[in-house]
C-alpha cells in the first residue's frame, strides 16, 4: 500500500507545476478519500484505485495548478526559491556557503599583495602573470568541495603552485614580450587544472571531459552576464558618487572591478552548477544561431581573397586573430557536439558544419604558409612562437574532426568518434600552455 | 443534474471562505462537506478546490499551517483571515442581491411573465 503511495507521488513530483508541498497536501487528500473507502468496505487496494481515479487525470489536475502557479513554469535559481526536497535544500544551502567563502576568498587575494607593497595601477607586470593565480585556485577549490574529491587534491594544488611558479620564478625583465605571454598562458594552463577539479576522480571519462566543456561554455555566458550587471553597477557608482562631488575611481578601479572580477569566476561557477538541470544550456543555442552566419563570413573571406588574389597580411595581430578565428571555429563545434544526442543520424546541420570547418582550414593554411615564410625570413620571437605553436595544434584537431565528420556524415562513423577526438585532444591544449608558461622564457633567454 | 461550470466557479470563493468561518479545516473535509451540503449535486475536482485554496492564501483570504497527522503524513490547514472574511461579507452582499433578484422573479407576487425580458433585449440591440 506504501508502495503505491510511493509510486504515485513519484509520478506527481514529477510534474514541474506541483511542488513538494502540494504532493502532501494532494497525498493526504488521497489518504482521506482512502480512508473513507475502507470505512465503507472496500479493501485497501480497491480504495486506492478507486480515490485515485476520482482525483482525475494528472494533466488535468496540473494544468489548474499552473494556471495559479504560473511562476514556477518559470525555473527559479535557488536562491529564493523553496527546494523540491529536503535533501537537496541542505546541499543548496551548503553550496551557497561554500560559493560565498570562495568567492570571497578570490576577492580578498585579488588585494592580498597590496600588503606588500605592490600596487594594481602600477605593477602591471607582477598582476599581468598572476591575475588567474587570484581567482582560479577558489574556483579550483569551491568545485573539489563539490565533488568531495580527495585523491587529486594534491596533484591540483601542486600544479597551482608550478603555475605560481612560473609566473614570478624568471627574471623577466617587466616590459619583456614574456611576461604578456605568461600572463596570456597561464590562465589556459590553470584552467585545465579547474578542468581536473571539475572532473574529479574519473578524469579519464570521456563523457566527464564533455561535461567540462559544457561547464566552460555556460561559465563564459554566465560570466559575461555578470560583468554585463556589474558594468551597470560601476556606471552608476561612478555616476551618483560624481553627482554629490566625490571622485569614486580610486575605489572603482582598485576595488570594485578587481575584486568583482575574481567573486564573479566562483559565482558564475557556481550558478553554472545551481542550474545544471534547471534551464537548457545557453552555448548550444549560442552555436546553432552563429554556425551559419560564421560559414557565411568564413566563405565570403575566402572567395575574396581569390577574387582580389590579396596576400594576407601577417603582422602579429593578424595571427593572433587568426588564432582566435580557430578557436571560435572549433568552439562552434565543440558546443555543437556537447549538445548533440550521440545516437542521432547525422542531419542537416552536421553537414552545415563541413563547409565551416573546411573554410577554417583553407584560411588557417594560407596564414601559416604566410608566417613560416616570415618566421625563417625574420628569425623568431616568443610571441611569434606561441601564436604557431597554437595554431599547428588547432589545425590539427580541426583538420582530423573534419575527416571525422565528413566520415559521421557519409554514416562510415558513429558519432562518439568525433566527440572521443575532441576531449582526448583536451590534454594537448593544457600541454601547450604550461609549455609555453614553464619553457619559453628560458628557450627565449628571458626576452 | 449537473450545475454549469460558470456557476460553480463562480460560487467557490463565497463557498470555501463560508465554509471557512465555521473554523480551520483542510482540503478533503472542505470538499465533503461541500458534497453534503449540496446533496451530491455540486462535485468539485481537486483540480479545482487546491488551486483556489492557493489563490485565495496569495490574497490573503486564508492562511495556511501544516500539522502532522499520523505518522510522516502531514496535512495543510487553511484558517480564514480578516481579509478574507471582509471578502466574504462583500461577496454575501452580491450575492444576496443576486438571489433575491432570482426569487423575485421566480417566486415573485402576482403572474410570472417570462417575456419581461424581451423589451431589454430590444433596447440593448439598439444601443
Amino acid at each position: 500500500m506504501e508502495a503505491q503511495f510511493a509510486q504515485w507521488r513519484h509520478y506527481v513530483q514529477r510534474r514541474p507545476e506541483l511542488q513538494r508541498s502540494d504532493a502532501d497536501e494532494l497525498e493526504d487528500h488521497l489518504r482521506g478519500c482512502v480512508d473513507e473507502l475502507v470505512s465503507v468496505g472496500l479493501r485497501a487496494d480497491e480504495a486506492f484505485l478507486v480515490a485515485v481515479k476520482r482525483m482525475g487525470r494528472l494533466d488535468d489536475l496540473s494544468r489548474e495548478f499552473a494556471r495559479e502557479h504560473s511562476e514556477r513554469l518559470w525555473k527559479q535559481l535557488a536562491l529564493t526559491g523553496e527546494s523540491n526536497s529536503l535533501g537537496a535544500e541542505i546541499r543548496s544551502r551548503g553550496d551557497l556557503l561554500a560559493m560565498v567563502v570562495c568567492a570571497a576568498g578570490a576577492a580578498a587575494s585579488v588585494k592580498v599583495p597590496e600588503l606588500f607593497g605592490m600596487r594594481l595601477a602600477e605593477d602591471g607586470w607582477f598582476y599581468g602573470p598572476n591575475a588567474s593565480l587570484f581567482a582560479l585556485p577558489w574556483l579550483a577549490a569551491f568545485l573539489a568541495w563539490r565533488r568531495q574529491a580527495r585523491r587529486p587534491l594534491i596533484g591540483i594544488l601542486a600544479l597551482f603552485m608550478l603555475g605560481a611558479v612560473a609566473a614570478n620564478a624568471y627574471p623577466l625583465a617587466n616590459t619583456s614580450q614574456s611576461v604578456v605571454i605568461t600572463s596570456i598562458h597561464l590562465p589556459i594552463a590553470l584552467w585545465f587544472v579547474v578542468g581536473l577539479a571539475y572532473v574529479a576522480e574519473d578524469w579519464r571519462s570521456s563523457r566527464r571531459r564533455m561535461d567540462f566543456i559544457r561547464f566552460t561554455g555556460e561559465w563564459f555566458v554566465y560570466f559575461i552576464l555578470i560583468a554585463l550587471g556589474g558594468g551597470v553597477l560601476t556606471a552608476f557608482t561612478a555616476g551618483t558618487f560624481q553627482a554629490i562631488g566625490i571622485d569614486p575611481e580610486k575605489f572603482i578601479t582598485q576595488w570594485l572591478l578587481p575584486c568583482g572580477a575574481a567573486a564573479t569566476t566562483v559565482v558564475a561557477a557556481w550558478l553554472v552548477e545551481a542550474k545544471q538541470s534547471v534551464v537548457e544550456n545557453i552555448a548550444p543555442v549560442l552555436t546553432r544561431l552563429f554556425t551559419p552566419l560564421f560559414t557565411a563570413v568564413l566563405l565570403a573571406f575566402l572567395v575574396a581573397i581569390v577574387w582580389t588574389s590579396a596576400g594576407i597580411n601577417v603582422e602579429r595581430e593578424a595571427l593572433i586573430l587568426f588564432d582566435l578565428l580557430l578557436v571560435v571555429v572549433l568552439g562552434l563545434l565543440l558546443y555543437s557536439i556537447s549538445a548533440r544526442d550521440p545516437l542521432a543520424p547525422p542531419g542537416l546541420f552536421d553537414k552545415l558544419q563541413l563547409p565551416l570547418v573546411l573554410g577554417a582550414l583553407a584560411i588557417d593554411v594560407l596564414v601559416l604558409l604566410e608566417i613560416t615564410g616570415r618566421i625563417t625570413e625574420y628569425g623568431t620571437t616568443p610571441n611569434k612562437a606561441a601564436a604557431l605553436g597554437e595554431n599547428v595544434i588547432l589545425l590539427a584537431n580541426l583538420a582530423w574532426s573534419t575527416w571525422l565528420l565528413l566520415r559521421f556524415v557519409r554514416r562510415r562513423t558513429p558519432f562518439a568518434a568525433l566527440e572521443r577526438w575532441q576531449t582526448g585532444y583536451l590534454p594537448m591544449y593544457a600541454a601547450w600552455a604550461w609549455i609555453v608558461v614553464l619553457a619559453f622564457p628560458p628557450l627565449f633567454s628571458y626576452v | 443534474m449537473k450545475v454549469a461550470k460558470d456557476l460553480v466557479a463562480a460560487s467557490a470563493t463565497p463557498m470555501v471562505l463560508g465554509i471557512l468561518t465555521e473554523g480551520k479545516s483542510y482540503g478533503y473535509a472542505i470538499l465533503r462537506r461541500i458534497n453534503r451540503l449540496s446533496g451530491g449535486e455540486l462535485d468539485w475536482t481537486e483540480g479545482l478546490l487546491y488551486p483556489l485554496l492557493h489563490r485565495l492564501e496569495r490574497l490573503g483570504y486564508v492562511e495556511s499551517s501544516w500539522q502532522s497527522v499520523t505518522g510522516e503524513r502531514r496535512r495543510k490547514y487553511y484558517r480564514i483571515t480578516d481579509n478574507g472574511l471582509a471578502e466574504l461579507a462583500e461577496q454575501r452582499r452580491q450575492w444576496d442581491t443576486v438571489v433575491d433578484a432570482l426569487k423575485e422573479i421566480w417566486l415573485g407576487p402576482g403572474d410570472v411573465r417570462p417575456l419581461t425580458a424581451i423589451p431589454l433585449e430590444g433596447r440593448a440591440g439598439q444601443r
